[in-house]
């Protein structure tokens, strides 16, 4: 598993209060991991703080599960 | 009455009908009914929890002490009356206890404090309506004075220092006033009347007063209602420092600042905490065999109509309220055994409301007891009213009076029995519990034994 992935996941347990095993690739954060639209927002929040990038909304809105989020920060890191 | 209705045209048979109506809604109105307090929370800077906090109170502790948690050494108040904070054993608040991790970064502290006084008051009551019609007559009425106001104060900073991006979705709704009644509903599907009041110190009463006229008049079976404060932040220190209301002469002896009538006495000390009530309908109440505290029997209010921040000179607005709580109490002065005072341990405030209790009563003022909890606890501002309420109600329950802390030397017009230093017993029928808020408004209590 990457080091994004690891980071990811570890921002959502502690976001949302879930245990580790919820939080799969697939995952999505309203639907398995209890989440509301503003959670998905502060989540958003804490992924721009932790990887120093920003998220515009219109991709923030397509962020809906665990891999959608690795699979931006990858594609938009350094 | 069938006879002449049968001559009546269509049009007078509705006119009529009309009248029977409005008639009835009348007598529903004015068939005000009973309601009884059946659950009590607490969370105070004695403590967590009714039975640790009333001991410690009863004890002549005191709660008040250096404020650690921010830096004040620029500040002329440097103490206040802060919750204990721990692992919950041993009285101390562990709010993981009541609030999920996760979600307690949607409350500002005031509503963390709401959700335990509470789950506790409801966890006492015993009342957790299942069905949907059992939800729909249980509502929330949970003030606070001033609000998330360390959380404003916080966002303001982030939108200065790192701009709008940066500052929390949950920003508005957890320092909204009215979201200590909205969570606490959430988690129990109370779906009644969810309202709110905010009239500062006096607050808790006023929230205590409106919830159980909403049970009088039978807008619901129950109401959990009561008031919350944190606003122990630097801007809420300096501010009540500007307005040059906070006692700044005992920062080195925290314990001895609270003095309501002590000629020593140089303004308020801060506190922080919750109290929160369970009111029932007397009926509703029995019928499920609930432990009933007290009674609700009265409530006055009124306005000042004077000063911003000064109560008026002559004590009127104090005076009306009482007076009012009494009337629609339907008792005599010469009832009440304790009165609970707003007593801030502010220079002016004290002697007006004295006073006002010495117009009212006239010779049973030598005859009845008056004490300040503020003393112990400091002033909770909208959570001073509610926990006030709930120690009267105690004081009723236990024929204990709470004692007046630090009135080493009453000023001269203070010549009343102040339960100075040590709690005292005595048999309490009935209790009146007094707050009064900036702005001039005023709010009174009467609560008593169940008959």
């Amino acid at each position: 598993m990457s080091d994004v992935a690891d980071r990811v996941k570890k921002i959502v347990i502690d976001h949302l209060g879930v245990d580790e095993a919820k939080v799969t690739e697939t995952a999505s954060f309203i639907d398995d991991l209890g989440a509301d639209s503003l959670d998905t927002v502060e989540l958003v929040m804490a992924f721009e703080e932790e990887f120093g990038c920003e998220i515009p909304d219109d991709a923030a809105e397509k962020i809906q599960t665990v891999k959608n989020a690795i699979d931006f920060i990858e594609a938009n890191q350094g | 009455m069938i006879l002449s209705a049968f001559w009546l045209t269509p049009q007078k048979m509705r006119e009529s009908y009309n009248q029977i109506a409005i008639v009835q809604q009348a007598e529903k109105i004015i068939s005000m009914k009973r309601v009884v307090v059946t659950g009590l929370g607490i969370v105070s800077p004695l403590g967590n929890g009714i039975d640790h906090v009333w001991n410690r109170l009863t004890n002549a502790h005191s709660g008040i002490v250096p404020i650690t948690h921010i830096d004040v050494s620029d500040l002329p108040a440097r103490i206040a009356g802060m919750v204990p904070r721990g692992d919950g054993s041993d009285g101390t608040l562990n709010i993981d206890d009541y609030v999920d991790k996760k979600d307690q970064k949607k409350m500002d502290t005031f509503i963390t404090y709401a959700m335990a006084a509470g789950i506790q008051a409801v966890e006492d009551s015993g009342w957790k309506p299942e069905t949907e019609e059992d939800q729909d007559e249980t509502g929330v009425m949970i003030g606070s004075g001033i609000g998330g106001l360390p959380g404003i104060s916080e966002g303001t900073l982030t939108l200065k220092d790192r701009g709008p991006r940066r500052l929390s979705p949950f920003f508005i709704p957890a320092n909204l006033i009215n979201l200590a009644s909205g969570f606490l509903s959430i988690k129990y599907g109370f779906r009644g009347p969810n309202h709110s009041v905010v009239t500062a110190c006096a607050t808790g009463t006023h929230a205590i007063g409106d919830a159980a006229r909403m049970v009088a008049l039978g807008d619901a079976k129950v109401m959990v209602a009561g008031g919350a404060e944190a606003a122990v932040c630097r801007i809420g220190m300096a501010g009540f420092a500007a307005a040059r209301a906070l006692s700044t002469g005992y920062n080195d002896t925290p314990e001895k600042a609270s003095r309501p009538w002590d000629k020593d006495r140089d303004g308020f000390v801060m506190g922080e905490g919750a109290g929160v009530v369970v009111l029932e309908e007397y009926e509703h109440a029995k019928a499920r065999g609930a432990k009933i505290y007290g009674e609700v029997l009265g409530y006055g209010m009124s306005g000042d109509a004077h000063h911003v921040t000064a109560p008026a000179e002559d004590g009127n607005g104090g005076f009306r309220a009482m007076r009012a709580a009494l009337r629609s109490a339907k008792i005599d002065a010469d009832k009440i055994d304790y009165v609970n005072a707003h007593g801030t341990s502010t220079p002016l405030g004290d002697e007006i409301e004295l006073g006002a209790v010495k117009r009212l009563f006239g010779d049973h003022a030598h005859k009845l007891a008056m004490s300040s909890t503020k003393s112990a606890v400091g002033h909770l501002l909208g959570a001073a009213g509610a926990i006030e309420a709930i120690f009267s109600i105690k004081a009723i329950e236990t024929g204990i009076l709470p004692p007046t802390l630090n009135l080493d030397n009453p000023s001269d017009s203070c010549d009343l029995n102040l339960v100075a230093h040590e709690a005292q017993e005595r048999s309490v029928n009935y209790a009146l519990s007094n707050s009064f808020g900036f702005g001039g408004t005023n709010a009174s209590l009467v609560m008593g034994k169940v008959s």
